[in-house]
């Protein structure tokens, strides 16, 4: 057990270092180096460059080194909680990201817990009641979930919201609490404005985790011990809490491996259309103005998400199911 | 049978004598067949497969939608009343107009009452109303407006045009007064392709990886495994967007266009090389397999000759289910302005407009574009539903 957990959790060293150096190249792609970019930008708008700055910089992040080197050093100042430089900000990226990746954190731990609280009862209900009326009506409501892109959703949240209510739903917090110091309003508030956001980004992901839960469900629950309980006289209840739902646990915890890049990146382009001080309208800015390492610290916190996500799944799953405690961890 | 039969009844006799059936042997006889049965046995596997597609109702007809539509693409300019950039600058954020059949009590058949703008000068809105003084008929088989059919040559014929003296937008105009049902329509030509092109593509590299990584095992298949593994721990959009982004801005939008199909399909292949792996993996062990290898073939020829026809409907399957999320990251990528540029005019590219909350409260007609795509979301996943069902006839 705590071999797989030790081994489980080496095993990521390999996978962020990977992610690491894709993420760097995506940084080094555009034509010329940001700082270039930089001067020309601001010579054109007929600002002073003070060639004191362009030298410190250049050399705290080594721009005329070889990129082996460059990354080296954007590695290393990761771990000293340096991510680079903003030039669209001029500050240091850690100043401009301020509190948006927890912010991003929480609005992706309420979309997966509400997709686990609406998912559940609804895929038992569809796979208990296959071919009913109710089955047939959720599992349209399931596709359209699927298939309406969530932005969209965003846009006609916000124009219903208008209309009807004469709010507007946008942001994550009411406007006296941005940025304040945390504190309890501000923490009530941001549970009273992230429902929408949660709904929205979570609408695709639950219709897809019913599908599964269904899916996953009626294939348990043809199988023969099912039918042994009945024959023993079990009520359905019963049955259906002592096996089969035990069974279809256990995926619902291993399938945040796929569940998590979706909702982040929902979260993602949500965020944008509702301007939520998450890491999306930010990101997507930066990658517009080639701010890269702005956008390269994001990339990899959102990565790194996804992995941890994905630790803490397994390492659920282990906790849950006998089958891979024992069995040394062979899981997925 | 009939002879054993006989020899056992004659031994009970005083005379044993050898009795043999003169009746010409049919080793088919106990178990005869009909003749749906043996049609049902002879049917190839395709023929299974279609037979079983055709009993999922919802797939078929979502099939035929999807027909439809890509149809449409290739003819889109016969079909539309306008081209696509094709400006009215006197009917600009102009609402969708109804097609009216009854005049003042009497049957006239299709026609259009022509628009007539106002400027509110309180609000600054141009507000339109209809003049319905007199009818004006829809022209049907018409010339209208000229196009280069598929740049090939010049034409002017329409199914439908606007009638003269009045104008004919279904579904309204953009802000610079373009017919929005005509740019769907175009739209759709770019939107749809991108999803075809895009799962050509990853369908090759997932046949590619999945097949070395399930074929030889051990080396190869960890590592690939592990490249999947890294590409699946990304959330896609932001990487789309990342990618997108460093397109470098000096390309033609045609060269966009394969750019942005080429970053889809990068990041779509892992599913696909996975299931192609895992089902390689079950299918080498089999008997055939292994006396293919004992006669000498290639691995070149056993991947390719004996094992992907074992399951390529179900990769196909597959592949028709992940059509949807390449459309839908195309649109997406095109809505936050990072994707496709106009003139290239993809059904992101057109929600691209629609983008703040005043153009959905004022102009919601601008936000109709999202309406093929949920169409065309929903017929590619009931469509491959129905085809991963037949795929597996004997089920």
């Amino acid at each position: 057990m705590l071999r797989y957990v030790v081994n489980r959790i080496l095993l990521m060293i390999p996978t962020m270092i990977a992610i690491s150096i894709i993420v760097f190249t995506i940084i080094q792609l555009p034509p010329g180096n940001y700082l270039e970019s930089y001067i020309a930008e601001l010579q054109a708008q007929g600002e002073s460059v003070d060639p004191q700055k362009i030298a410190f910089l250049k050399q705290e992040y080594g721009l005329d080194k070889p990129p082996v080197e460059q990354y080296l050093r954007w590695v290393g100042g990761m771990f000293r909680g340096d991510f680079g430089y903003s030039f669209e900000y001029n500050l240091p990226v850690t100043k401009v990201v301020g509190d948006r990746m927890f912010l991003t954190i929480i609005v992706s731990a309420f979309t997966i817990l509400f997709t686990w609280a609406v998912a559940f009862p609804i895929g038992i209900y569809s796979a208990t009641h296959q071919y009913s009326w109710g089955d047939y009506g959720l599992s349209l409501l399931g596709f359209l979930g699927i298939a309406i892109p969530n932005f969209m959703l965003a846009l006609v949240m916000l124009y219903l919201a208008n209309v009807f209510f004469g709010t507007s739903i946008g942001g994550l917090m009411g406007p006296e609490f941005i940025g304040k110091p945390w504190s309890w309003p501000k923490i009530v508030s941001i549970l009273e404005h992230s429902w929408i956001p949660v709904f929205i980004i979570g609408a695709g992901g639950t219709a897809g985790m019913i599908r599964k839960m269904r899916a996953n469900l009626l294939d348990e629950l043809q199988k023969q011990y099912v039918t042994t309980a009945r024959a023993k006289g079990l009520p359905p209840g019963k049955v259906l809490r002592k096996y089969p739902l035990r069974m279809a646990l256990n995926f619902f915890i291993s399938d945040i491996g796929s569940l998590l890049p979706h909702i982040i990146s929902g979260a993602e382009i949500t965020a944008v259309v509702l301007s939520l001080p998450t890491t999306g309208p930010m990101l997507l800015a930066a990658l517009k103005s080639q701010d890269m390492y702005l956008a390269g610290s994001f990339l990899m916190f959102l990565a790194f998400m996804i992995v941890v996500g994905v630790l803490i799944s397994d390492l659920a799953l282990v906790a849950l199911d006998p089958r891979i405690r024992l069995q040394g961890g062979v899981a997925r | 049978m009939n002879s054993v039969a006989t020899g056992t009844l004659a031994e009970v006799g005083d005379t044993p004598g050898h009795v043999v059936s003169t009746a010409p042997f049919d080793p088919a006889s106990a178990a005869r067949l009909t003749v749906e049965q043996e049609h049902f046995y002879l049917a190839s596997q395709w023929t299974l497969m279609w037979w079983k597609f055709k009993r999922h109702k919802v797939a078929v007809i979502s099939g035929i939608v999807l027909l439809l539509m890509y149809g449409s693409c290739l003819v889109t300019e016969i079909l539309v009343p306008y081209n696509l950039h094709s400006r009215h600058a006197d009917f600009i954020y102009a609402p969708p107009q109804d097609v009216h059949w009854m005049h003042e009590g009497k049957f006239v058949g299709p026609f259009v009452y022509p628009l007539v703008k106002r400027l509110n000068m309180e609000t600054l809105k141009r507000e339109y109303s209809e003049d319905k003084a007199r009818p004006y008929p829809l022209r049907f088989f018409c010339s209208g407006d000229a196009y280069e059919f598929w740049g090939f040559f010049e034409a002017s014929f329409h199914l439908v045009c606007p009638p003269e003296g009045a104008s004919l937008f279904l579904w309204g105009t953009d802000r610079l007064g373009r017919d929005v049902m005509s740019r769907i329509f175009y739209g759709a030509r770019i939107s749809l392709t991108i999803g075809l092109l895009g799962i050509f593509i990853s369908f090759a590299l997932g046949l590619l990886f999945g097949g070395i990584a399930g074929y030889f095992g051990g080396l190869p298949d960890m590592i690939i495994q592990r490249v999947i593994e890294i590409i699946r721990s990304f959330p896609e959009l932001p990487l789309w967007m990342a990618l997108s982004a460093v397109l470098p801005v000096t390309w033609s939008p045609l060269l966009v266009y394969f750019g942005i199909t080429g970053i889809l399909a990068l990041l779509d292949w892992t599913g696909l090389a996975r299931a192609v792996r895992s089902k390689l993996l079950a299918l080498r062990e089999e008997d055939y397999c292994t006396a293919a290898r004992l006669m000498g073939a290639s691995p070149k020829r056993i991947i390719g000759r004996h094992l992907l026809p074992g399951f390529m409907s179900h990769l196909i399957a597959a592949a028709s289910l992940s059509i949807p999320s390449m459309i839908l990251g195309e649109t997406a990528l095109s809505f936050l302005g990072i994707g496709l540029r106009p003139p290239i005019t993809s059904w992101g590219v057109l929600l691209n407009e629609a983008q703040n909350i005043n153009v959905v409260a004022l102009y919601p007609w601008l936000m109709l574009p999202v309406l093929p795509v949920i169409v065309v979301i929903l017929a590619f996943n009931f469509f491959g539903d129905g085809l991963r069902d037949a795929a597996d006839p004997y089920r």
